[in-house]
């Protein structure tokens, strides 16, 4: 199982969406992707985007400025 | 209902066609199925080299208001129409272009963007495409 990381800081709507949407493509069952951004309103729509895929959101990181939120393919 | 957006890009001006894709892309980074149907000045915008040459729907002035929104675009980090495409293709997104308007505008295949667009259709297309979808636009 892979982890992949996606950063998807000073992207705006819909990119990191999309970005994470091609990760999930590009990975294997199992695999754990990584998504970093700066865009508020990214992190509520990201893991809505993960239940609506049926994938699980293994955490939401907040940093200084940025997030990262982890989910499984 | 299907999960699927279906709009019509009727307008060929360049905010719409920014709201038809970022709907389009949400939807499909969101799981869905998205089909686009171009007709009339919508389907412009599929002409070889036409993607960005619309105006803004207000504001326009002779292209000056346009300008200056792109540069706030660009500064906010907002996607290229060409990346927003590009996208669009490669998660999935089906466009169909109008054939009524290919006439009407005196258009061949050989004029658009060939490598856009999935289907060449009619109302006909369009009904079966929106029947069964969620979500269905007309921009």
């Amino acid at each position: 199982m892979a982890e992949i990381h996606v950063d998807v800081r000073g992207e705006t709507c819909p990119v990191p969406l999309v970005e994470m949407r091609k990760a999930v493509k590009k990975a294997q069952p199992g695999d754990v992707i990584a998504i970093t951004g700066d865009n508020a309103a990214s992190k509520k729509e990201i893991p809505m985007a993960a239940e609506a895929l049926s994938l699980a959101v293994l955490g939401i990181e907040d940093n200084d400025k940025t997030w990262t939120i982890k989910i499984q393919r | 209902m299907a999960d699927k957006t279906t709009i019509i890009v009727q307008s060929g001006d360049m905010d719409k066609l920014y709201s038809a894709l970022i709907v389009s892309n949400g939807s499909l980074a969101m799981g869905m199925e998205v089909s686009l149907y171009f007709t009339f000045w919508g389907l412009l915008r599929l002409k070889k080299g036409g993607l960005n040459s619309g105006p803004l729907s207000k504001m326009h002035f002779l292209g000056l208001g346009k300008k200056m929104m792109l540069g706030r675009m660009k500064k906010n980090n907002v996607a290229s129409l060409e990346r927003l495409m590009a996208d669009f293709k490669e998660l999935g997104g089906k466009i169909i272009a109008c054939e009524m308007t290919m006439d009407i505008m005196g258009l061949t295949r050989a004029d658009l963007e060939e490598k856009y667009i999935d289907e060449y259709g009619a109302v006909g297309t369009y009904i079966q495409e929106a029947r069964n979808s969620a979500i269905t636009l007309f921009i």
